[in-house]
């Protein structure tokens, strides 16, 4: 049997920057993806933020197959025909030190494996690890569903992304709750460049990115995105999956929902659609994170729940965590010692770090949502009539309109009912 | 034995769509895959070299991309992989590719004599299957095309069976032969994990002209006769005509007969009695 210093399971960013890392610190490593290469399987929305990815890849951008560097992001909350935005640009943000660039996943994670391979990763793809191997109680090394696939190994890195199969054998995660998981899917709809820039209002080479809430989910708790790529647009939705059973929606007729409200059929006129993608996103947070090592196994990315929805990030988080476990595991070769005991700077480390940080602030987050599944559906629709109201000058006196604003706001919801959501959200929020 | 496998790295031709508008193929973004047809010539020389022992050499005419193609076909087992590439290469029809390709496998046979050499019955991009026959030709060596099962090997001497178009033919040539496989030849097998890591760490030989000694005048672009005129999908098909049968199948029947007879997929003696 082959033996490894550290055996990866799965390429995806966080699958990969744990090679790259553990590669680069000199320990022999093997990654071991199931698709034809390192991306072929792999979805997100398309947001790449570079602090993350320039920890794991100093100067990325210069070589890295990106879309485009995001300049402006802009938030809408849908009402029937009806959109209510607010938008931030930084022109600044096209060049370095860039905030975040749109990628497509199956050029971009390729190149990262590329970068594995250069640091001296071995990578293994169409081959499925079935199971870790044991001697007692100790991982060794993994079971592959090849001939002759046992592989040998001091230390396995799991990014085996949502689908928290081997973990949930090694004792580590829980199966995935309907609750706690996201079903997204997404079109990649091609566009000449020309016409993504004129209807984005962007310079050459610059990139936007639109998230929807409100009726782009038929009210329930999820998003609706749309991003800029080269010549494409990546639109898509995703909303957690118990609600859309209780709904009886499917995330494909949610997308064709969405891709009939006015707003975003403009953007996406005349273009064809190249590819349809779906997957699913671990959103149960800091209450729902699997214990995250034991002797010989660390728990990385999406499989480790590691997915901030709130702020739709989650490459980040999977890339920082996959760095420092790659850096632990060859810290614990090098010292010979890959117990528990010494896994657990990996555990201290990413708990220090932005990612048990953020998670732990919203951990009250889906608890919330969960319990108060009007949000998504009333605050939209006041807000937008508000909105309206406001804007409409029919020669109804100012301090008249504010009373209806008023009125109209507390027939949605009773004056208890705001200041208790309100309360709520601080609670949930702070 | 020596089985010596010819493979060409293609685009993945169910992903290939033709542009309406200018006829060209649109190739962009499109995956390459090994040909299919050389993925059975291969998997059955992997099959023979575990029942008679053996080399399984793989050669591969291409940019030096193909090398993935090569690297990926390695893991099945083979022992030697060589890319075939140089710019004068490029632009090669089949009856020039055929002759670069002789002259690398006539090389290879200095050393080590080829006993079999298996192609795809085709390339998936081109669909010509006229690179093995000319090889065959080439060599000298009698060609087994459509080849989808080998019955024995016995003595120097070769037996399989080919697809016609109405059934199938036994033939026996003597070796050294050249096959050509059809996909019915054997399913694929899902390489070990050992020989997956053995490829992948395996580096192809790259061949460029001057490790082979061709004429100039029969490659590339110059020794290409073929000229591509033009490409165009072809129309779609109609679907056809349905007779509706389950409310008065007697009538039905007679209509079904009656257009036989008007499209003469039935020809009957004028001089027969009881015809209509």
């Amino acid at each position: 049997m082959e033996k490894f210093d550290v055996i990866v399971v799965g390429g995806g960013p966080a699958g990969l920057s744990a090679a790259i890392s553990a590669a680069k610190a000199g320990v022999r490593t093997c990654v071991i993806e199931r698709g034809d290469y390192p991306g072929t399987k792999n979805v997100m929305g398309g947001v790449l933020y570079t602090r993350s990815t320039e920890a794991v890849v100093p100067e990325f951008w210069k070589e890295a197959p990106l879309e485009r560097p995001i300049i402006e992001q802009r938030y809408g909350l849908i009402s029937g025909d009806e959109i209510l935005s607010m938008s931030y640009r930084d022109p600044a943000w096209d060049q370095p030190p860039y905030n975040a660039h749109t990628v497509l996943r199956v050029k971009f994670d390729r190149w990262l494996a590329q970068q594995a391979e250069k640091a001296g990763a071995l990578i293994i793809t169409e081959t499925v690890v079935q199971d870790l191997l044991y001697e007692g109680d100790d991982v060794v090394g993994v079971r592959t569903g090849r001939a002759e696939g046992d592989l040998g190994a001091k230390v396995v890195i799991l990014a085996e992304g949502v689908n928290n199969f081997i973990a949930q054998k090694a004792g580590l995660a829980r199966p995935l709750k309907s609750e706690n998981v996201a079903v997204a899917v997404k079109e990649v709809i091609s566009l000449p460049t020309e016409k993504i820039e004129d209807r984005f209002c962007l310079e050459p080479g610059q990139g936007a990115t639109i998230e929807l809430f409100g009726e782009s989910t038929q009210g329930m708790l999820g998003t609706a995105f749309i991003y800029t790529n080269k010549d494409s647009l990546s639109i898509g939705v995703g909303a957690l999956i118990e609600p859309l059973i209780r709904a009886k929606w499917t995330p494909n007729d949610l997308l064709d929902a969405l891709k009939a409200k006015p707003y975003v059929k403009r953007l996406l006129q005349g273009g064809e659609m190249k590819e349809y993608l779906a997957h699913m996103i671990p959103e149960g947070g800091y209450n729902a994170m699997p214990k995250l090592y034991r002797q010989g196994v660390m728990v990385v990315g999406d499989t480790a729940m590691f997915v901030n929805g709130l702020h739709r990030e989650g490459s980040n988080l999977a890339m920082a965590s996959g760095k420092i476990a790659g850096e632990v595991a060859a810290q614990a070769i090098k010292v010979g010692d890959v117990s528990e005991q010494t896994l657990n700077h990996y555990d201290d480390r990413v708990r220090d770090s932005f990612i048990i940080k953020d998670l732990h602030k919203y951990r009250k987050t889906g608890d919330f949502f969960e319990k108060n599944p009007h949000l998504f559906k009333i605050y939209p629709e006041i807000a937008s009539k508000a909105m309206k109201m406001f804007f409409t000058a029919d020669e109804t006196p100012k301090k008249e309109m504010q009373k209806q604003i008023l009125k109209m706001a507390m027939k949605k919801r009773t004056k208890r009912g705001l200041l208790s959501d309100m309360f709520g959200a601080w609670r949930a929020f702070k | 034995m020596h089985y010596l496998i010819c493979l060409k790295q293609v685009p993945d031709t169910s992903e290939v769509r033709i542009d309406p508008e200018t006829n060209t193929l649109m190739r962009e973004g499109v995956p390459s895959i090994i040909n299919p047809y050389d993925a059975h010539a291969l998997e059955e020389a992997i099959r023979l070299k575990e029942s008679f022992g053996g080399k399984v050499t793989i050669i591969c005419m291409g940019p030096p991309q193909a090398k993935e193609a090569l690297k990926k076909a390695m893991s099945f087992g083979a022992d030697r992989a060589i890319l075939l590439s140089d710019r004068s290469f490029a632009g090669s029809d089949s009856l020039a590719t055929a002759y670069i390709l002789t002259v690398a496998i006539q090389k290879i046979s200095e050393t080590d004599p080829v006993d079999i050499v298996l192609c795809g019955k085709e390339a998936i991009d081109g669909d010509t299957a006229q690179t093995g026959p000319g090889i065959a030709q080439r060599l000298g060596f009698p060609q087994l095309t459509y080849v989808i099962k080998i019955r024995e090997i016995d003595q120097g001497w070769i037996t399989v069976e080919r697809k016609t178009e109405g059934g199938r033919e036994v033939a026996k040539a003597k070796l050294p032969v050249l096959l050509t496989a059809e996909k019915e030849l054997n399913d694929l097998s899902y390489a070990s994990l050992p020989n997956m890591m053995k490829a992948s760490a395996y580096d192809p030989e790259v061949w460029d002209i001057k490790a082979l000694p061709c004429d100039p005048s029969q490659m590339g672009l110059k020794g290409s006769p073929t000229s591509v005129s033009r490409i165009f999908a072809p129309s779609a098909k109609t679907g056809g005509e349905i007779l509706d049968g389950t409310k008065d199948p007697t009538i039905v029947a007679g209509n079904v007969v009656e257009k036989m007879f008007q499209q003469n997929m039935i020809m009957v003696d004028p001089l027969a009695k009881g015809g209509k």
